[in-house]
């Protein structure tokens, strides 16, 4: 089931169109990416979700009703620009969070404590935040935002800031909070963590929907029937000898234990069969697996895919005019 | 608890717990009393020298007729000649009387001073000659019983007005000089809440714009709450300065000065209180029995108190909404400072304003001002003191609030827009523009 439908959204600013009939639907109980670059609209979304703005056109459902004000308090949204009051005490502002977002003072205060002892930062309660360093009030940041048991985390470039080993705990937690039911949006640049988190991704740019889908399913589709093969022997040879029933191929970086490897794709109408029968034949195999795309190349691709198809279809538009 | 009394209690909190609001609300009124009484308090000690004088009196009529006084002493010698006075070095200097003084038109006296002579010793030599010179004149005419006569018709007047227009007899003895004063103490005052509090929901906005936490408080409450929390919290905050200060001058009022007037000036008060103060009999200038009067009715002060935090409040809330749409539409406090004129030259017109009307109370300026949202609160509060019609505080206080509806409503069309620009600072015409958006 979809925790979240947004449907044909649309929003303008002035003269500019931040949104333009875009629409995702994010299923319960995964890890969603939202991806783009700098611009493209994401933040307009993750506001229209939160409930902060409204869009113009089209129709947000949460949870299977209409979004409304009530349901702030079932999303947790952790923005890219970190902000906490600087002057206020660390505790009382968790807890001023915490009962803007429907909890009751003591059940505040028992799950902050619970939250703040698993972080490891209970001293620093009655401090003030002016005080943290930028990791510290970044974790404190993340507690705020998860605190109330949303049902949908937003998170926002979660892990800039962050050193790698905090970095890693803040991932294990995210996960965590998946495993216990919670949905979570998110959005980075780091394609790397949107490979080893997100289940699905939508990708904007330049206001709209550009792609969409289940994460290894996208990296098939997009660098499909490509196999890596590393072995022992001549890799001239073996790109000989597989002329006809592979082709594209490259020459892979040594690994570790400087084995040879290439990478090929299956050309139409031959099978994995056939490559590995050739390749038994020609040299000693070592590993033969699947190669994927990266989701870097996809985002890569996928955007500069969208410049062309605009480009040319200002082209044609001229054409026609002429 | 709804979230928009969450948003309250951290803003009214956060600025009470200060130790600054906490020093500063004991400190002011006790800074405003000695800032008061200073001026009072130097002219009573400034000239504690004496200046002594050697007079040559070449009349013969007037030197043993002076007397000394606190700031000059004068010294007579029969015979002395001005070279042989102006030769001694022990007096501070020598006073010329010339010969024919009473007579003639001219009356130039000529002071030699062997130092800087002060203005108050000039005065009070001058004084006492002209008297002298006219008693002398006056002897030429040959009046018997001159001095009991003198002494019958001399008068000193001064006003003890009592309102007829009213029912309540003790309320409604404020004179004008006293209302002037009290109306003008607190238009000023309520300018500085104004302007300080204004600023404060100002830069507040910035502050919360500047470190992106409005970000995260508005994905729990709607922009508008926030605005409006604020506004409202930093109200109370103001109030609660006010009434702290109400309530030591209400002290102050019934009991600490009661204790510290004398008596018989507290008979004075009694008496006027009463109608039946003989303005030359009292032991204090009417002026001092008036003042005194008023500041120990208790009442009448925590009433214009009362008064004063009314007007307070929803002037407040209207200049509150202007200073937050203009922090919402900026990124910094450098920026703000021009757009802040919007809101900063109505209040002083609001104390212009209240500098005439506490002058001419009843006069049209003060009339129209009083109703006009922007300026009524300063302008009402200088002439309530007068004792003016109920209803007309009754149509400011309306069109008070319509006011304020109206502008906060324009107020968080802005907000709404503004807190999310980053970047360009917006012109005036394109903040005005996003109250028409959706």
């Amino acid at each position: 089931m979809d925790i979240l439908q947004v449907e044909n959204v649309s929003k303008s600013y002035s003269s500019h169109l931040a949104l333009d009939d875009v629409s995702i639907n994010v299923p319960e109980g995964k890890v969603y990416g939202l991806l783009g670059p700098n611009g493209a609209g994401k933040t307009t979304l993750i506001r229209i979700i939160n409930h902060i703005t409204a869009p113009d056109k089209g129709h947000v459902s949460f949870n299977g009703h209409t979004l409304s004000a009530a349901d702030v308090t079932s999303i947790g949204y952790l923005p890219e620009e970190r902000g906490l009051y600087k002057k206020m005490k660390v505790g009382e502002q968790a807890m001023f969070f915490a009962r803007l977002k429907g909890l009751s003072r003591s059940d505040a205060a028992r799950e902050l404590r619970e939250w703040f002892g698993k972080f490891g930062i209970l001293s620093w309660w009655d401090k003030r935040v002016e005080e943290l360093s930028k990791g510290m009030a970044q974790k404190v940041q993340f507690i705020i935002t998860v605190l109330h048991r949303p049902k949908l985390l937003i998170f926002d470039e979660p892990f800039s800031g962050f050193d790698p080993i905090n970095a890693t705990l803040l991932k294990k937690e995210i996960l965590g909070l998946r495993d216990n039911g919670a949905t979570v949006i998110f959005s980075t640049h780091n394609m790397a963590s949107v490979e080893e988190i997100c289940d699905n991704i939508t990708l904007i740019n330049k206001s709209r929907n550009i792609l969409s889908g289940n994460v290894d399913e996208l990296r098939r589709q997009y660098f499909g029937d490509r196999y890596d093969i590393t072995f022992s022997g001549d890799p001239a040879a073996l790109m000989t000898a597989l002329n006809g029933v592979a082709d594209s191929f490259r020459i892979l970086e040594p690994d570790q234990r400087q084995r040879t490897g290439i990478s090929l794709h299956i050309s139409p109408g031959a099978s994995l069969r056939d490559i590995i029968t050739i390749a038994n034949d020609t040299v000693e195999i070592s590993s033969i697996r699947e190669s994927l795309a990266s989701m870097n190349d996809i985002f890569i691709r996928a955007v500069s895919n969208d410049a062309a198809d605009a480009t040319a279809s200002s082209i044609q538009c001229q054409e026609y005019q002429s | 608890m709804s979230r928009i009394s969450i948003i309250i209690e951290r803003e009214y909190l956060e600025r009470v717990k200060k130790k600054s609001f906490i020093f500063t609300t004991i400190l002011m009124p006790v800074l405003m009393l000695a800032l008061m009484a200073m001026p009072a308090l130097i002219i009573a000690n400034v000239d504690s020298s004496v200046t002594t004088l050697l007079v040559v009196d070449n009349n013969g009529l007037i030197a043993d007729k002076l007397t000394d006084t606190p700031e000059v002493k004068f010294l007579t010698r029969e015979s002395l000649t001005v070279d042989s006075a102006l030769a001694r070095t022990d007096v501070d200097g020598v006073l010329v009387i010339p010969h024919g003084i009473i007579d003639s038109r001219r009356s130039s006296l000529q002071l030699f001073s062997n130092g800087p002579s002060s203005y108050t010793a000039e005065n009070a030599i001058s004084t006492q000659i002209d008297k002298i010179i006219e008693n002398e004149r006056l002897k030429h005419y040959n009046i018997a019983d001159l001095d009991s006569i003198l002494a019958e018709v001399k008068s000193s007047v001064a006003i003890s007005a009592v309102r007829n227009d009213r029912e309540s007899g003790e309320d409604e003895i404020i004179s004008s000089g006293v209302s002037y004063g009290i109306g003008i103490g607190m238009s000023f005052v309520l300018y500085m809440f104004l302007l300080i509090y204004g600023q404060m929901v100002m830069t507040s906005i910035i502050e919360e714009k500047g470190n992106r936490v409005l970000e995260v408080v508005v994905s729990s409450v709607k922009p508008m709450q926030l605005m409006m929390g604020k506004i409202i919290g930093v109200a109370l905050v103001a109030v609660t300065q006010m009434v702290l200060w109400g309530i030591l001058l209400g002290i102050m009022s019934a009991w600490v000065l009661p204790a510290i007037i004398p008596a018989e000036s507290m008979a004075d008060i009694t008496a006027l209180r009463a109608g039946n103060l003989d303005a030359m009999s009292s032991a204090e200038s009417i002026d001092m029995v008036n003042v005194l009067a008023s500041l120990t009715q208790v009442g009448n002060i925590l009433g214009l108190i009362g008064m004063m935090t009314l007007f307070l409040v929803l002037g407040f809330l209207i200049y509150s909404s202007i200073f937050a749409a203009i922090g919402s539409a900026v990124d910094n406090i450098q920026d703000a400072s021009q757009m802040t004129s919007f809101a900063v030259f109505p209040i002083i017109f609001g104390l212009i304003f209240a500098l005439i009307a506490a002058a001419d109370p009843m006069g049209h300026i003060a009339f129209w001002a009083s109703l006009f949202p922007l300026t009524a609160p300063m302008v009402m509060v200088a002439r309530i003191p007068f004792g003016i019609p109920a209803w007309e505080i009754w149509l400011s206080l309306a069109l008070l609030v319509t006011g304020f509806i109206a502008m906060v409503w324009t107020a968080g069309k802005i907000y709404r827009i503004g807190i999310f620009m980053y970047g360009k600072k917006p012109s005036v015409k394109e903040i005005l523009r996003w109250i028409s958006y959706k």
